[in-house]
């Protein structure tokens, strides 16, 4: 990637997740619900996953940190700091190097208290002194740590969140969906805090259905559909669709309340329906034979494409 | 930049043998063959039953005779499966009008206001407060005890657990949007209750019919053994087991085990029924 | 038609009201959009208006009739922000479909939806093809006014784009007045002739 000079913190190559599911009666099939993912952090930056809900992106983030449910299959490369992960290696930096910021506090045990869980039960000296700071950094009332998970408000319950992610210093912060129904003002503040991390050099995955609140807080975007990622731009990209690489972006760019609200016809298709080679195939305009087989990713002009006729 | 030549696998699913579906399918035939089979052979057995033979009085189990032989020359095996197809018998029927039961109150108690609830569930309140054995004891007594009453107080005594899961079922149903979207497309209370209510009630009404078998055959069984059930000349498993008690000192073994060992099989296969359909029904390990 | 909402007051806790003496008044040509921080009851305002919570005091008329009082077909027909709790998970989508007032097929080709998912189950479709049903539903021929309530906010941007696209269309064609929530300001705009912005307990005006 010659357009950044940062070091990468993650790269994730043709990463794939599929599970069984029952069929009709007693049947099971496997559904591929993501397949050849590419996606990279780097260094000081803030990428944002943008797709429609429920079209995988979260498996995404639970295939990084190996905590896919047990029906699944997954395989890829996924490279930390340079390192090529394998599952032992994963398990190690859970945790630890690489955290995980979810949606709501239904990831946190109800019948325990908010400190206990903050500190994963640990009870040494310096663990409780790195809660009281985080709490502080975080303005967060000491006290909070007394309370249980339903008693929190929604601001609080999302930085008791990201308290739990900081306790071990993170060097990659995965957010998923960390501000679920907030309009764009508050929603931005609250990213404020992760932009903060992501400016101290280390990186932050963001996972999103909100493509506004991505144009707003983070420095590229990987555009996600029908299971990949068709496109990986800065975004700056963004402010004109001339400067956008896939048609699907650029139809997205269109859709836009802002940019005029152009419906563009067709829907992604289900993940038991996949058109061959290209999925926005079917509905592009662009298509031609070459669109069934195998797309190749491109670089152009400091971003990834997944498209022949792209330029 | 990173290259790598091949992909890394991370997870790979590996299901251990049959997936759960099949596993439940077989259950469920071999468990329900076995049982028919028993009900079957034990309905057809008949005569050699009670035919008492004074020749063969009291032998240890042998080729001719597996279960071997009583005081009065009775063979066991007969006896054993005609008095299990007996109890069978019992549980199903009690089992089947205590669910009509159960359902009909369990909808009730949920459908039809907050006072016909209150009142319902102080009634499964006060009869699960009775001790079970009791009630049917009591029960059995009161109607002369014999056949009917035996199944008349298994029949009327084995409603609340149930209701309560009905009652349960359609209150967290009532709640749910597209019941109450339904409403305000215009459809009738009726119209909901057969279209969205009954399909989604009814596999649990299976599962709990199903596992009620148990019980009832069991108690039916208690009830006998304790004199309060089945007369003497019909061979109810109950009346076969509380006979051979008194044998039992006296060295004969196979009077007890063998009949105590069926009715065993039988109540555990029951379950087993019942809980794999429990385990296709229930979502969390629909997966598996 | 006209919606009224008059003097209505709820709230989930005694003491704790949501809303205070709210009104609003709504007219069939119209598309009024509400303003609200999260957790500020806008979607208890939404199931107030169309019928499905009772207010605490006050009354929601439709042109003079108490729509609480409604018995069969609500005039007032509501889209839920989440698809897969609005449809029976055991039936298929034609049944659903079919619960609706006489759903035209122009409606159905409008948004999108296609004709080979009628025979399916909610599970095998997603949020955006099962929010499609959901407001052809809605849009049977007694409907005289729809509330959206965050109706297209998990979906695709493409997706939200064709579905407003035709709503805007159809609502006005057929005179239905529009009532939406939504928390995208651009959205807003774009979609309503005038917003009410629900503060605290009681409402400010504001008129584009």
């Amino acid at each position: 990637m010659s357009c950044i000079n940062k070091k990468h913190i993650l790269q994730i190559k043709d990463l794939s997740v599929s599970f069984t599911q029952y069929e009709q009666g007693l049947r099971q099939i496997e559904l591929k619900v993501i397949h050849k993912l590419n996606v990279s952090v780097h260094e000081g930056e803030l990428v944002a996953v943008v797709g429609a809900s429920g079209s995988g992106k979260s498996l995404l983030a639970h295939a990084i940190l190996g905590i896919l449910p047990h029906n699944c299959n997954a395989e890829g490369n996924i490279w930390f700091e340079d390192k090529l992960l394998s599952r032992d290696c994963i398990e190690e930096l859970r945790g630890k190097q690489i955290v995980l910021v979810p949606q709501s506090v239904n990831y946190l045990d109800p019948l325990e208290k908010v400190g206990k869980q903050v500190r994963r039960e640990r009870n040494e000296e310096t663990i409780y002194k790195k809660q009281a700071e985080l709490f502080d950094f975080y303005k967060l009332p000491q006290n909070t740590g007394e309370l249980y998970p339903f008693e929190l408000s929604g601001g609080m319950a999302r930085r008791v969140l990201l308290t739990t992610a900081m306790m071990e210093s993170p060097r990659l912060i995965i957010a998923d969906e960390p501000t679920p129904g907030l309009h764009l003002e508050a929603a931005k503040k609250a990213m404020g805090h992760f932009r903060e991390f992501a400016d101290q050099g280390n990186g932050v995955l963001l996972i999103t259905h909100d493509i506004e609140l991505a144009l707003e807080v983070a420095d590229r975007i990987a555009v996600f559909y029908a299971g990949t990622t068709v496109e990986e731009a800065p975004v700056a990209d963004f402010e004109s669709v001339d400067t956008l690489r896939h048609p699907y972006t650029k139809a997205l760019w269109r859709a836009l309340p802002q940019n005029g609200f152009h419906p563009f016809p067709g829907n992604q298709p289900y993940v038991t329906d996949m058109p061959k080679g290209c999925p926005f195939g079917p509905r592009c305009s662009q298509f031609t034979p070459e669109c069934e087989g195998d797309i190749k990713e491109q670089t152009i002009r400091c971003g990834t494409v997944r498209c022949i006729h792209a330029e | 930049m990173n290259n790598a030549v091949s992909v890394t696998v991370l997870q790979k699913y590996q299901r251990k043998g049959l997936n759960q579906r099949t596993k439940t399918r077989v259950h469920l035939t071999c468990g329900g063959i076995f049982l028919i089979a028993i009900t079957v052979i034990g309905t057809i057995v008949g005569d050699a039953a009670i035919t008492t033979n004074f020749t063969q009085k009291n032998l240890l189990p042998h080729m001719a005779h597996p279960f071997g032989t009583d005081w009065l020359g009775r063979d066991m095996l007969s006896r054993t499966l005609k008095g299990i197809s007996i109890s069978i018998y019992i549980g199903l029927f009690a089992s089947l009008v205590s669910s009509i039961i159960a359902a009909v109150l369990g909808a009730a108690a949920a459908t039809l206001g907050k006072r016909v609830d209150a009142v319902i569930t102080w009634f499964i309140d006060l009869v699960m407060g009775i001790p079970h054995l009791l009630l049917l004891i009591l029960i059995s007594y009161a109607l002369g005890r014999g056949t009917i009453g035996v199944v008349v107080a298994v029949a009327i005594s084995h409603w609340p657990l149930l209701t309560r899961v009905i009652r349960g079922e359609i209150l967290q149903l009532k709640e749910a949007n597209y019941i109450k979207i339904a409403e305000k497309l215009g459809h009738s209370k009726m119209k909901i209750v057969v279209k969205h209510m009954i399909p989604h009630v009814l596999p649990q009404f299976l599962v709990g019919l199903v596992l009620l078998f148990p019980h009832a055959i069991l108690h039916e069984a208690a009830l006998t053994f304790l004199g309060f059930g089945l007369p003497p000349e019909q061979p109810g498993i109950g009346i076969i087991l509380s006979e051979s008690m008194k044998y039992l000192s006296l060295g004969m073994w196979w009077l007890a085990l063998f009949p105590g060992l069926v009715l065993l099989t039988t109540v555990m296969l029951f379950d087993l029924v019942g809980d794999s359909l429990r385990k296709i029904i229930d979502p969390y390990s629909v997966r598996d | 038609m006209v919606l009224e909402a008059q003097g209505i007051s709820f709230g989930y806790k005694k003491g704790l009201d949501i809303l205070k003496n709210f009104n609003l008044t709504v007219e069939s040509h119209e598309r009024v959009g509400i303003v609200a921080p999260s957790g500020f009851g806008k979607t208890t305002l939404c199931q107030i208006l169309s019928g499905y919570l009772k207010p605490a005091s006050g009354q929601v008329l439709l042109d003079g009739t108490d729509i609480h009082k409604m018995k069969g077909y609500c005039p007032v027909q509501m889209i839920w922000q989440h698809p897969e709790k609005a449809v029976n998970p055991r039936l298929r989508m034609k049944d659903i479909i079919a619960e609706g007032d006489v759903i035209e097929d122009r409606i159905i080709d409008g948004l999108g939806i296609e004709r080979d998912w009628f025979n399916r189950f909610p599970r095998e479709l997603s949020g955006g093809e099962l929010q499609r049903f959901c407001i052809a539903r809605a849009l049977g021929k007694r409907t005289r006014f729809l509330i959206a309530d965050e109706i297209s906010t998990m979906l695709d941007l493409i997706t939200q784009a064709q579905i407003w696209n035709f709503l805007l269309e159809e609502l006005a064609e057929r005179n239905i007045g529009l009532i939406v929530v939504t928390h995208s300001k651009p959205l807003m705009e774009h979609i309503t002739t005038r917003q009410v912005i629900l503060d605290t307990l009681f409402v400010k005006d504001n008129v584009i």
